[in-house]
């Protein structure tokens, strides 16, 4: 029976390598950041992206060894994301978990980066299954219905812009500097989330999908109505902002909830990061009578800890895969017109 | 001989029929350059090519992951440089096997990348104009211009439609 895994992670920002003990106990988290870096350039530059991936991946493998006082040799399985993300990345960190997986005579898994995202919770507490889970980064943001630690169903997904990539374009509308999301967190508490009225796109309560550009494009009118804004008003500006795109995301994720009868959620990812979020959330779901779980900032953010709990649950039932599994950018499975989710999961 | 002309768009679903317009008509090896501020409505029109080129997958923002490929009629590349600054960043990305391969590739912000569109390219640009502040008609200005052989039909097919 597996008991060590290591978990590798190089979907985005980060270079993450983690060992987990059973699925549940962190050994050792290493997260070596690319954030300075892609500071100055205001987003992830994919092509610095991937070459710091190859330079920091050995050494943050070798330092989560070290950490957690394992040979690389008392590894029994390696778990690995291979999508969503940047293909140049993704490859980075899948080739490397081959590498080792060849080289030790172990098995590897690939595991999905968002499905590894709710994963995280396990790391922290015991949670019954089924429970909602809500997604939240730069590039995604999914509702899952999650009946086991391997058993997702997708609810629904963004339409257009993920939650992170509406705040980020939001700070750069407004000259704020990277990470964006970061930045109106901070600003916005200093602001008043009622002053102005932003777009809140709820559609069908049936549909379990998300829309931020529409919340994108009234900023842009706003700007062009009142351009150049003080700092106050920029403050106002970004907690009426944020507002609109968090009572969206907690709003969407209770009905969910309610709908499929489920009494826990767990929200996870960079975004889930967003004080406004965690409080407005906790406040709302506690009123329904609703456990909500947000795990810690460390394993909220990208990490491989995540990664390897996730490919413990699957390593467990002996999945495996097979040394020709591809990189993948796009959330699987993909949303058809007039089909809606269709379940596949086939490489680009 | 280039072709230019603009059209308005007066709603979210007037952007995606042009599009699906486009993308009835789009032929194999197409390179479109996608300009316009955020929130002009770059991803809406991608939608609509996207219809019009069978794809049965609704396209989102691909900004996060650079490129996004979707089957259709023929393939489609959707690429998004938002979060590039030049186009050596583009090594490695791959996308002269797109560009030059027998698909569509429409690309979003294309002005972070000048060099790497071929002379027969087809630009449309999408505007967010001042007119249509009093004139609900002129929410959006699309303007396209190219070399193309079929884009005087696809200006006749919008017409027609009484999209124009």
């Amino acid at each position: 029976m597996i008991s060590l895994v290591l978990g590798v992670e190089t979907s985005c920002d980060e270079t993450a390598a983690a060992i987990i003990k059973e699925g549940k106990h962190v050994l050792s988290n290493i997260v070596a950041s690319q954030i300075d870096l892609h500071k100055e350039y205001g987003g992830v530059v994919p092509e610095l992206a991937s070459r710091n991936h190859i330079e920091k991946i050995i050494p943050v493998i070798d330092e989560a060894l070290n950490t957690a006082n394992v040979e690389l040799s008392d590894v029994e399985g390696i778990a690995v994301t291979n999508g969503p993300g940047l293909i140049g990345s993704l490859l980075v960190g899948l080739s490397t978990a081959k590498a080792i997986s060849f080289g030790l005579g172990i098995p590897f898994i690939g595991v999905d980066h968002l499905e590894a995202h709710i994963s995280a919770v396990h790391l922290e507490r015991d949670v019954s299954f089924p429970f909602l889970g809500l997604i939240v980064s730069g590039g995604h943001t999914s509702l899952y219905l999650v009946n086991g630690y391997t058993d997702f169903k997708l609810l629904g997904r963004t339409r257009d812009d993920a939650a992170g990539e509406a705040f980020d374009k939001a700070a750069k509308l407004l000259g704020l500097s990277y990470p964006g999301g970061v930045e109106i967190d901070r600003v916005a508490k200093k602001g008043n989330r009622q002053s102005i009225k932003f777009p809140r796109p709820f559609k069908s309560p049936q549909s379990f999908d998300f829309s931020f550009s529409g919340i994108k494009t009234s900023l842009v009118y706003y700007l062009r109505k009142y351009p150049n804004p003080q700092a106050d008003q920029i403050a106002d500006i970004c907690a009426s902002y944020q507002e609109a795109i968090v009572e969206t995301l907690v709003d969407k994720s209770l009905n969910a909830a309610k709908l499929n009868n489920l009494k826990t959620t767990v929200i996870s990812g960079g975004v889930a990061c967003n004080s406004r979020l965690r409080e407005l959330a906790t406040e709302k779901f506690n009123q329904e009578g609703i456990s909500l779980y947000i795990p810690s900032l460390e394993y909220c953010t990208d990490n491989a800890a995540m990664i390897g709990a996730l490919g413990y649950f699957k390593l467990k039932r002996d999945e495996k895969s097979e040394l020709n599994l591809n990189p993948y950018s796009t959330t699987r499975p993909r949303y058809i017109r007039g089909k809606g989710l269709v379940l596949e999961n086939k490489p680009v | 001989m280039i072709e230019e002309f603009h059209f308005h768009s007066s709603s979210e679903e007037h952007t995606i029929k042009l599009g699906e317009l486009l993308g009835k008509l789009i032929n194999p090896g197409t390179i479109i350059a996608l300009k316009g501020d955020l929130g002009a409505g770059k991803t809406v029109f991608v939608k609509g090519i996207a219809k019009g080129l069978n794809v049965e997958e609704e396209p989102n923002s691909p900004t996060f992951v650079i490129m996004n490929a979707y089957e259709g009629r023929l393939p489609l590349y959707h690429f998004d440089l938002y979060r590039i600054s030049g186009a050596n960043e583009l090594e490695g990305i791959g996308y002269e096997d797109c560009f030059y391969g027998k698909g569509v590739s429409v690309v979003e912000w294309a002005d972070r990348a000048e060099e790497i569109f071929p002379e027969s390219s087809l630009t449309v640009e999408i505007s967010i104009p001042k007119e249509g502040e009093n004139n609900p008609d002129k929410l959006r200005k699309l303007k396209f211009r190219g070399k193309k052989q079929w884009l005087s039909s696809f200006k006749n097919s919008v017409e027609q439609a009484s999209l124009a």
